[in-house]
């Protein structure tokens, strides 16, 4: 540690005000806090000082989607053996292992392209380069499908990066997800390979599926009228988006994120409520034709990605609601929003994308009414004691 | 030409651009932007009538009553979008089918209302039809410049001749279905306007 200290003091004076690189000063400033925390202190007016920062956030919620990755790397390589035939020859660790060869490449294509474009605007504006993308670095790789080209990957960083987040000035700053719009590109782009049933399968144009295979998602199965079971929904060996499968292991980040208190419980909880109050509602009054409206709400909350955005999408604290009244109203709209968009258009069978990115464009508009109403009720509150 | 007439028939290319700078005509920009051809069909027509309307109304500005001069305008334009129209639907059939509704509802373009009641009811004809061109082929080269884009990444053509060799789609390249949706154009659009103010010091906010 001493050593290391004494290098970077060593180095530091080049990458300072009139020094070599001068104009690299934020990417070392970016290597050297992630290496020590920074001493410096504020030189004026009093602040309320908490131990968590910026980047001890951001790493709580990646350790958080630690579980979802790992299974999703273990899904992987179970759906790719379940397409070769092959899963009753294989052991545990041969289907981690073939999930690992899959994902890992995508999470690196994401960092890489990500941060790139995150130190180069930083650099480019003279600004400290923010930890922001690491979460959404690990974030787009687990809503991609497994076959995702990496190309595609790094087309849909670089756009999310961009025009998502630095054209409206960075981490903190931006209207939508990035991880979410990420994604929205590529299903609009490159439908062919983010839907259909053939895109949740690693090396699916290469490796000859079995005969009789059948590779749709419990979504679009639904869409038929074959509903896939809760229980095995819920475990999460089906067919979908890297990261979304299991609740079980959703669930795991959903605890650690409420535990450490960075996930609004607020937000999470509405979004489940809103999306159990809209799929009962079609259970009772949907059209008997409709396969979707008759999938039972339960089954709704465990299928696509409806878990995985209620806790890791929905609650990221740049793009919700920050009122505390809002969060409720927030989040039950992006819950029935789903829903809504999954049963009665059958064009997207995943409606919790389109949901959230609605509500993240409409968040602004909530949080102004709650302020408003706060602003009124005191109003009055003046107004009857001066009476 | 004198210096004021060089101005009318130049800003539009550039540091006044109707499209760019005073971002009028964007609807249509969005519209038919999805192929280079109708795009540089819409182009013409829009300096051609842009250009007509604004000597008529420039000669007529004298008699017009002020009180119902949007509606001679309007009379005006209509008159010249139909004979384009028609005159599109002679000739060159198949773009009029793809133009479709678009051509005639250069009626409502903001930008020629906004050429008529800025420009041609102050000014005589000869400088009023320099900035009617102007005004069209400034219009007409976003139009353009996006068009390319759009073309280029969502079909993968030009003109409707394929750009990309056969190799690049065996190798996994894929045409962006997003270029084919008007989003993507506002955001072409939206990327013109960040490099020509990036560039342009006169026209970045404070």
């Amino acid at each position: 540690m001493k050593a290391l200290r004494n290098f970077i003091d060593n180095v530091k004076p080049n990458f300072q005000e009139g020094g070599k690189f001068a104009k690299l000063r934020s990417t070392f400033g970016a290597f050297e806090t992630f290496l020590f925390t920074p001493n410096e202190t504020n030189k004026c007016g009093v602040h309320v000082r908490d131990a968590v920062d910026l980047k001890r956030t951001m790493i709580v919620v990646v350790l958080a989607l630690v579980p979802a990755l790992l299974f999703g790397m273990y899904n992987t390589g179970y759906q790719y053996f379940r397409m070769t035939g092959e899963l009753s020859s294989v052991g545990f660790w041969q289907i981690f292992g073939k999930g690992l060869i899959a994902v890992l490449p995508i999470i690196v294509v994401s960092y890489v392209v990500g941060l790139a474009i995150e130190f180069a605007s930083a650099q480019m504006r003279g600004h400290e380069v923010n930890e922001g993308f690491l979460v959404s670095g690990m974030l787009i790789p687990l809503v991609m499908p497994a076959d995702v080209p990496l190309w595609i990957v790094a087309v849909a960083t670089a756009f999310a990066v961009i025009f998502g987040k630095e054209v409206f000035g960075g981490t903190g700053m931006n209207i939508w997800n990035p991880a979410l719009l990420a994604r929205a590109f590529l299903f609009f782009a490159y439908p062919s390979k983010m839907s259909g049933e053939t895109a949740w399968y690693y090396n699916y144009s290469k490796d000859i599926a079995v005969d009789g295979f059948s590779g749709a998602t419990p979504l679009a199965l639904a869409n038929g009228g074959n509903y896939t079971d809760f229980c095995e929904a819920f475990f999460g060996l089906i067919p979908g988006s890297i990261g979304e499968t299991s609740a079980v292991a959703i669930l795991i980040g959903a605890a650690i994120l409420l535990f450490t208190g960075i996930a609004s419980w607020k937000t999470m909880i509405s979004v489940f409520a809103g999306g159990i109050v809209m799929g009962w509602v079609f259970n009772q009054f949907g059209s008997a034709d409709n396969a979707m409206a008759q999938l039972p709400w339960y089954n709704h909350l465990v299928y696509g990605g409806f878990c995985f955005g209620a806790v890791f999408m929905a609650t990221d604290p740049v793009t919700s609601a920050r009122t505390e009244g809002g969060k409720f109203i927030y989040g039950f709209l992006i819950g029935a929003m789903a829903i809504i968009i999954r049963v009665l258009n059958p064009g997207y069978p995943e409606g919790m994308m389109l949901a959230i990115l609605l509500m993240n464009t409409f968040a602004p508009l909530i949080d102004y009414f709650f302020v408003q109403k706060n602003i009124n009720r005191r109003l009055n509150r003046v107004k009857t004691k001066s009476i | 030409m004198n210096k004021k007439n060089k101005e009318a028939f130049l800003t539009p290319l550039g540091l006044n651009n109707p499209v760019t700078v005073q971002v009028l005509g964007i609807c249509s920009a969005l519209a038919v932007t999805a192929q280079l051809m109708p795009a540089i069909v819409m182009g013409i027509s829009v300096t051609i009538i842009t250009a007509l309307s604004n000597v008529v109304i420039s000669c007529l500005r004298k008699t017009i009553p002020l009180r119902i001069r949007i509606i001679v305008q309007l009379v005006v334009v209509a008159a010249l979008v139909t004979i384009v129209s028609e005159v599109l639907k002679a000739f060159a059939y198949d773009i009029s089918v793809q133009l479709s509704v678009y051509v005639g509802l250069i009626i409502t373009n903001c930008i020629l209302m906004g050429r008529l009641e800025a420009f041609a009811m102050q000014n005589d004809p000869w400088s009023s039809l320099l900035d009617g061109i102007g005004n069209g082929l400034g219009y007409a080269k976003i139009l353009i410049i996006v068009a390319f884009f759009r073309e280029l990444f969502g079909s993968g053509s030009l003109f409707g001749f394929k750009v990309f060799p056969e190799a690049f789609y065996n190798a996994g390249y894929l045409n962006n279905g997003l270029m084919l949706m008007p989003p993507m154009a506002l955001i072409i659009v939206a990327c013109i306007i960040w490099w020509q103010r990036a560039h342009n010091k006169d026209l970045q906010q404070k």
